[in-house]
This record gives C-alpha cells, structure tokens and sequence, in this order.
C-alpha cells in the first residue's frame, strides 16, 4: 500500500480536475454542466482515495505514515508529506466535505460555473496539503495558498458586500500569516532545518520560544478565529456563498487548531505553558462574547458565524488544556464542527435558495411546508447546541472536563456558554421552523429535493453516529495526542511553577 | 613577456554590443526610418547573441583592464537578466513600432548602447568603470525616455529625468571622489584593504555614492522622478526602464557595498536598511491612490526595490543571494505586467488606468489569469514566484538580526497586497468594460513565458537558486 505516494495523489488530484475543467473551452450550459460533473467525480474520486489511507493506517504506531521526501527549495525546504492521527482525519474531514460542497453549488451557481468549480478544487488540494505537509516551508505554501482561491470564491460569487468580506478576509489572514514566515525563518536558521519531525524534538531556547509562539499565534490566531481577531469571519461568512461557507467553517478554521496542535504545543511547549492562561481567557471570552453577540443576530449565516468562533473557543481551551482529554476533545470538535457547522450552512443555503433572504424575520412556520427540512435542521441544532446523543456532545464536554482539570473557573464560564449557545441556537430554530406559517413568501416553499435530500442524509447520519459512537476518531487520535501531551509535559516541567503560579 | 592586446575575451559580450550599435546606426543612416523594424529585430538578436556569450564564459573570475572589468559569476548572472529585460522590452516594443508616428531606429539602437553601459556596469571593477558604464546607460536613457518627441508627456518625463539624473550622477561623482581621496584608490579590491575603519570622509564618500545608486534603483527618498518618467514615457520604454537599468543599479550597489567596503559593513549597513525601510512602506503606501496603472507599477517598483535591499542590507552571503533571485523574479514579472499594460488599447488607442481592466476575466479570461497571477505574486502569495523572492531575503534578514527591518517589510508588504488585490478584484469581480483590441503575437508570448514561470517556478527552483548561491559565493 505504501509503494505508492497516496498523499501526493489525495493532495494533487483535484488539480487535475481542476486541469480538465480548465482545458474544456466554452462558456455554453454544455461547459458548466461538464465542469460540475468532473469537479463532482473529482472530489468523489479524491474522497475515497482518501478512505484508502485508513486500513493502511496504524493507530497505535508512533510518527508519521505514508511519508514522501524530496528534495525541493535545496537546503531551505524539502517535499516531505506524512500524516497521523492529529491530521489524518482532517484530511478525510476535507475530502468528505468537498463532494457536498460541489452539490450544494449544483443550481445555487449559475454564473462562471467553471472558474468556480476550478477554485473549489484548487482549493481542496491546498487544504489537504496544509494537513499532509511535514515541512514549514511546504505548510507555510499551502496555508497561504488557499487565501486566493478563498478570496476569488467570497469575491466572485458573493452578496452584497462581497469586496469589502474579500478584502477584510485575505488581508486580515495574510497580516498574521507573515508574522509566522519570519518566525519560520527564524527556526530555520535556529534549527537548520524546517522538517516538522526534526523540530518538535528540537527544544528551542525559552526565550526564543516566546517570540516563535507569538507569531505562530498571531497567524493561527487569526485563522480559528479567535477573539478579539475574529471579525472577518462573520464578514466573509455572511458574504460567501453557501458551499464557501461551508469550506471556511468545516475546513479552513481548523487549519488554525490544527496548527496549535502540530506546531505550538510541541515545539514551544515552554512557551505554550506560559501562555496557556493568556489563551484560556482569550477562549472564555470568546465563548461567552461571541455566544450573547449570536443572541442579537438579524442574519441567519451571521449567527451560525458567530456560533463557529464560540466553538472555537472550546477548542483553543482543550488544545491549552494541553492534557489527553483537551486535545482529544478539542480535536473531536474540530471534526464535528467540521461537518455540523458545514450542515448548518447547508441548511441555510437550501432556504436561500429558495427565498433569497437570510433574514430570520422572513422565516417562520417551515416545519408545516418543509419537515424534512425541518428535521435535518434539527439535528444539526442540537448537535451545534451540544446535545448528548450528537457529535458535538463528545467535543464539549471532553474539552471542558479537560479545563476543569486544571482551572474550575474557566471551566465555570465555558459552561455558562453551553447554556448560551442552547439559548441562541433553539431561539434560531424556533424562530425559523416553528411558529405559525404567516408569512405569504413562504406558502409555497418546497421540502428538500432529492439533490438536497442526498447532501443531508449522510450528514445527518454521521452526526448521530458519531455522537453515539465517537470510538473511531478518538482512537485515531489517541495515540498521536498523547505524543503531543507527552512532549510538553517533558520540555515544560521547568516552566511549570511559572504557569501555575500565573494560573491561581 | 605581456600581449600587447588587452584580454578581449572577457568582454566579448560588451564588444559585440558596441559593434552591434555601431552597425545599427549605420544601416539605419542609410536606410531611413523604415529600417525601424529591421532593427529592432537585429537588436534583439544582438542582445541575445550577447546573453547567449555571457552563459559561455567560463565559471572562473576574469580580471580584465588591470582591475577596471570584472567577469565573476555574479556578474554573468545580472547580466544574463539584464539582457533578458531588454531583449524583451524591444520585443515588447515591435507592435508598438509598427504605428507610423512612433517608427523610429534610434529606439533599438539606444537600447543596446544602454544594454552595453549597463553591461559595463555590472562588471565594472572600479569607480571609473563604474561612472563610465552609469554614464553610458543614463545618456542613452534620458533620450529613449524622451523618444515619442511629439508627446509632451514624454518629452516633459525626459527632461526630467535627465536633470534629476544628472543631480544624482554628480552626487554619485562627489562620493566617489571622497572615496578615493580617502583610501587612495579607485579599484573596489584596493578600497577594501585600506577602507578598514570607518572615518569622516569615507561616510561621507559613502552617503554620496549610495544616494546616486539609489537614484538608480529608484529608492525613497531618490524615488521622485519614478512614477513621472514611468507615466510619460511610452510603455515598453517604461518596461525597460523598470528592467534593466534597475538590475544594473542593483548589482553595483551590491558590488560596490561587498566588495569594496566589507569592512565598514556597519556604516552602510544602516544606510541601506533605512532606505529599504523608506521604499517598501512608502511604496505600499503610495501605491493605494494611484489610478494610472503606469504609475501604480512605478510605486510597486519603488516597494520592490526596498525588499530588494533587504538582502544587502544583511550583508551577508545569504543576503546577496536573495538580492539575485530577487532581481531575477522580479524582471520575469515586471515585464509580464507590462504587456499587460501594453496590451491596454482600445480602439487603437492605449487606455492606462486600473479601471479599464474591469471585468477582464470575462472579456479576455487567459489575459485576467496570468496577470492576476502576477499580481499575486508582486503581493507576495504562495505558491507564486514573488513569495519565494520575499522569502530569500528575508530569510536573510533574520539570520543577520535585523528583526526590526524583517518585520516592517512584511507588513508593509501586506499593506501593498492592497492595491495588488484591487488590480484583482476589478479583473475578477467588477462588471466587464468594453472588450480590449486583440494582442499581438508578441506579447501574447512575453506575457505567456512571464505568466508560466511566476506560476509554476515553484515546481522546480533549483537551477535559480544555485545559479544564485554561485553568483553570491564569487562576491566572498
């Protein structure tokens, strides 16, 4: 299974899809109909080659699998891809997502079909790499490299306010993304090297460390969001259309938690000690802010924004938690999020579709014209709201029984937006599914097509799967985690009377 | 016993194009203006059959005219890129020869009269070859930035030049003077021995020299006359012009500061990391109001010339390494941009401002992409060929310690992928404007060729990149 390199072949297929679609002349229905078809078997072919990476898999080894190394920036970088158990099921989180994305764009997209099927697939391969790449460098490329097809996406096929969304989204990210380059730079010459297995047994200076942190933060930051940088997310959410929402929540951010996790934690973990309470504030506030701000939302897609960058914050607590349950949680809320968050945007995208608004105030009553619909949204809302029984139950309460280990009191007020997040996510519900059915615009709303009907039910179904049986992925994580515990337990023992000292 | 004859072979390219010049000018005395188009074609072979004898001389340093000429793999490969430049700019420049009123032979023949100077520059060993190579190519300029003799604008961007170009050159004169009235020497080697402490008059020598070259390269607080003479000029004159002059300018400012003051590194050193400082903010910073493309790329030019000198301001091998990769990405994107510019005519008239580009993806998809690529990659974005410049000189940068300076460059490059994103967002997001007329064969290939490299120079950098570490290593 290992003869031949899979990463490469999941990371650069989509390119040639999006290859294809590119060489295909003609603006005619013809031509967007070819190119939504071979950017639909483009993904479905990239997803289950993807899949194909899990027997070969092993949980319990320790390091990096399917790795590939070639030379390629001389001394500076090398081509070296590898995953495990923290990046493997974020690289099957993109590739599954992708499929209902090009789906959800079916009929919504009418305009420039190929160039946005282009961008979509473009972009799946810059994901997938962000997560396979086990060189700074190459991470680096990657992770900048999906701000373009992003930037078309939101501008091109946005609402209203599309340019300033695009604008704020790509230079807000690239403000904290620069930071990270120098800090790379400076590993490198540090280190001598930016291979990622290298550097996290590398142990740099304390003092260094700081700095390095800094600017890592400053760009995965930013690109979780966490608060107070998160303000483009709402922007480019609100803006973007529906299958770039999706992406951007079910993907994008997790680029930002999934880089705590690779690249702080156990190559800073001095620093992260240090800086553990600083994030841990950073969270709650970011929980309880973000979860009051979504109360007060007019727009639909504002408010399931804003209820993104208050999971988020849970996760930045587990990660900093920096204990086996914070990260396992905060890694199994990333994936559920992943697909939860990008269902909520889905479901969003199938009433817009429809009425072209996504105030709350034109909705009302839908359970009586669209139970279907109905009840897709509303496993996703208890899923969003945390209910034992769905996928997002795991994540928050791993993440904030991890907390609770090492501060109640950041535990305490996270706790306190559960209860928000319930309040705002069941007060959207009721207000779009139930109530009486008034309003004229809505009498003749029509229940999920059967195209729609195929993007909710896998969906719908991993939701309750996975919040039943949330085996798989936690052992896939588990041994990858503990490494990652492990690691800043030893390099920090130093730091610790520090960190506590700071913490109480 | 010594030959009689100097050794030619190191200057072959330089003696064929001086012979070439001469030719020119003559078939051009005999045949009238109608020959305009012959030769520029013999120009551009002239200035490849010169590329093409650079990349044969061997590997080795020659020192040619007792110390004056310099053959060193650095040299060969400015050199290599500066003929590209110009080579491509009177490629650039055949469509627009063609129209009646702007037929005119001098064009080509001053071309390579400036690639001549500009190759004398490079190489050149001493202050004396130094000021007779930058004599050389700015007289041949003034006159080609004044060529559309008809145009008010034009003739307005040549004087202008031509007086803010002689301001610099005698500052440059001045300084080289202090220089040698201190050290006793011409020669960059001889400067470098006695030049071992910082005194009075070598500072001041230095001040003056730099200001000059940074005249050259367009550096704030030298940068005035760029968006001027880069607006007035006809437009492949403003693609050579930001081609290259500049890499010319480039290399001795790095020749000069390696090889003939290693060991006051820490008088030029905040020198030049003041002026790279200068130039990238304001570069960024100016750039955002301007509407005339000409303009915004002469801003965009003044930015690049400051991340340029990011490397030399670390003065270290590293450091002169990214100055090269940096000089030669540059020049593939800048003239990419420019037969975008080039390629801005409608009705058979040019239009100059960013928003005559709007819609283009619609109207002219492949034209929107390749510059939309190269805007992306003047900002600096993976995977693009402008991220790996940024990259080799910063990475520079931090390994010398200049934090401060690394961090300020990034940012300020964020605050120019502003204006390089706007070009995007009026070519990808805003209604389409009138369609453009059709692009000559030409530029379609200059723009293809710069277009193909920026995007995929990724895929295999390696020949830059060592071609680069030798061209530094020689300066060491």
């Amino acid at each position: 299974m290992s003869d031949w390199p899979i990463l490469s072949v999941v990371t650069f297929l989509p390119l040639v899809g999006a290859l294809f679609i590119f060489v295909v002349r003609g603006d005619d229905e013809v031509a967007a109909r070819n190119a939504r078809w071979v950017a639909l078997w483009t993904t479905l072919v990239t997803f289950l080659v993807s899949l194909l990476l899990l027997p070969g898999f092993d949980a319990a080894a320790p390091g990096f699998q399917f790795v590939e190394k070639k030379p390629w920036l001389g001394e500076i970088a090398a081509y070296h891809m590898g995953v495990d158990g923290i990046s493997l099921p974020l690289v099957i989180l993109s590739t599954f997502l992708m499929p209902f994305c090009i789906l959800a764009s079916w009929e919504s997209v009418k305009k420039r079909v190929k160039e946005y099927m282009i961008c979509f697939l473009v972009l799946e391969t810059l994901m997938v790499g962000t997560f396979c790449a086990l060189d700074l460098v190459l991470f680096y490329f990657f992770f900048e490299a999906a701000l373009i097809p992003m930037f078309l996406i939101i501008g091109v096929w946005g609402g209203a306010r599309r340019i300033y969304a695009s604008f704020k989204f790509f230079l807000y990210t690239l403000l904290g993304s620069v930071l990270m380059m120098l800090a790379i730079m400076a590993m490198y010459w540090q280190a001598g090297t930016t291979d990622v297995p290298t550097l996290i047994q590398h142990g740099f200076p304390a003092q260094m460390q700081t700095w390095l942190w800094l600017a890592f933060f400053a760009s995965f930051a930013v690109k979780m969001p966490m608060w107070p940088v998160h303000t483009w997310l709402p922007d480019a959410h609100v803006e973007a259309p529906t299958a770039g929402s999706v992406i951007l929540a079910g993907v994008l951010l997790k680029m930002g938690g999934y880089g705590f996790i690779r690249y702080s934690l156990p190559m800073f973990p001095d620093a992260s000690h240090y800086f553990a309470p600083l994030v841990w504030t950073l969270s709650v506030v970011a929980v309880i802010y973000t979860s009051l701000v979504a109360l007060v939302q007019e727009d639909i897609k504002k408010l399931i924004a804003y209820s993104s960058i208050a999971h988020m914050g849970f996760v930045t607590m587990g990660i900093f938690a920096m204990n086996e349950a914070g990260l396992q949680g905060a890694m199994f809320l990333m994936i559920s999020h992943g697909f939860v968050s990008g269902a909520l945007f889905l479901c969003v995208g199938v009433i817009y579709d429809r009425l072209h608004t996504r105030d709350i105030s034109a909705y009302g009553g839908l359970a009586k014209r669209m139970p279907l619909y109905a009840g897709a949204m509303m496993v996703f809302t208890m899923a969003n709201v945390g209910l034992p029984g769905t996928s997002g139950f795991v994540g928050e309460f791993l993440t904030m029984f991890a907390a609770f280990q090492k501060n109640t009191w950041v535990a305490f007020f996270a706790a306190t937006g559960v209860i928000l997040s319930a309040a705002y996510a069941l007060w959207l519900y009721w207000r779009v599914i139930f109530g009486p059915l008034e309003k004229e615009s809505l009498m003749k709303m029509k229940d999920l097509t059967p195209r729609e009907i195929v993007i909710m039910v896998p969906l719908v179904f991993l939701t309750i799967l996975f919040g039943f049986w949330p085996a798989p992925v936690l052992d896939m994580t588990s041994h990858a985690v503990n490494f990652v515990v492990a690691r800043t337990e030893t390099a920090a023992s130093a730091a610790k009377t520090a960190a506590l000292l700071l913490s109480h | 016993m010594p030959s009689v004859l100097p050794p030619l072979g190191a200057v072959l390219p330089e003696l064929l194009l001086a012979v070439s010049a001469i030719l020119l000018v003559l078939i051009g005395a005999i045949q009238g203006e109608k020959s305009a188009n012959l030769i520029n074609g013999l120009a551009i072979a002239a200035l490849v059959a010169a590329g093409v004898l650079v990349l044969l001389q061997p590997g080795t340093t020659v020192v040619a005219f007792h110390g004056s000429m310099l053959v060193d793999p650095f040299a060969r490969f400015m050199k290599v890129i500066a003929l590209l430049g110009a080579a491509a700019s009177l490629v650039m420049s055949v469509d627009w020869l063609s129209r009646a009123q702007q037929a005119r032979f001098e064009y080509a023949v001053l071309v390579v009269l400036a690639s001549l100077g500009i190759c004398i520059l490079i190489s050149a060993g001493d202050l004396i070859a130094l000021y007779l190579g930058l004599e050389l190519m700015s007289l041949s300029l003034y006159v080609v930035a004044a060529i559309n003799r008809d145009s008010v604008r034009s003739t307005e961007a040549g004087l202008k030049y031509f007086v803010l170009g002689a301001l610099s050159s005698g500052m440059l004169l001045y300084g080289a003077s202090l220089l040698y009235g201190f050290t006793g020497s011409v020669n960059f080697a001889e400067i470098a021995k006695v030049a071992t402490q910082p005194s009075l008059g070598l500072i001041f020598g230095i001040v003056f020299l730099f200001a000059g070259l940074c005249f050259k390269v367009s550096a704030v607080p030298f940068h005035m006359w760029t968006p001027d003479v880069y607006e007035g000029a006809p437009t492949p004159v403003t693609a050579f012009f930001a081609t290259a002059p500049k890499v010319a300018a480039m290399a001795v400012f790095v020749r000069v500061a390696i090889e003939a003051l290693p060991n006051v590194t820490h008088s030029w050193q905040q020198i030049v990391t003041f002026v790279s400082i200068a130039s990238m903010v304001l570069g960024s910073f100016a750039a955002i109001g301007q509407r005339n493309i000409k303009r915004l790329l002469a801003y965009s030019s003044i930015g690049h010339m400051g991340f340029a000198l990011v490397g030399l301001a670390a003065g270290t091998q590293e450091g002169v390494r990214g100055v090269l990769m940096y000089m030669a990405i540059y020049v593939v994107m800048t003239l990419g941009s420019f037969t975008c510019v080039l390629a801005m005519r409608r009705d058979g008239r040019a239009v100059e401002t960013v928003d005559d580009l709007a819609g283009l993806s619609r109207t002219r998809p492949l034209m929107a992409l390749l510059l939309g690529a190269l805007m992306f990659s003047l900002a600096g974005i993976p995977p693009l060929a402008g991220f790996l410049a940024k990259y080799y000189v910063f990475v520079a940068a931090i390994q010398a310690g200049l934090y401060a300076l690394a961090v300020i460059g990034v940012v300020a490059s964020v605050i120019g992928a502003y204006y390089y994103l706007r070009v995007v967002k009026i070519m990808y997001f805003d209604e389409p404007a009138e369609a453009f007329d059709g692009m000559p064969g030409e530029l379609k290939a200059v723009l293809g060729l710069s277009g193909l490299f920026t995007i995929f120079y990724f895929v295999y950098p390696a020949p830059l990149i060592e071609a680069a570490g030798a061209a530094a290593r020689a300066l060491f």
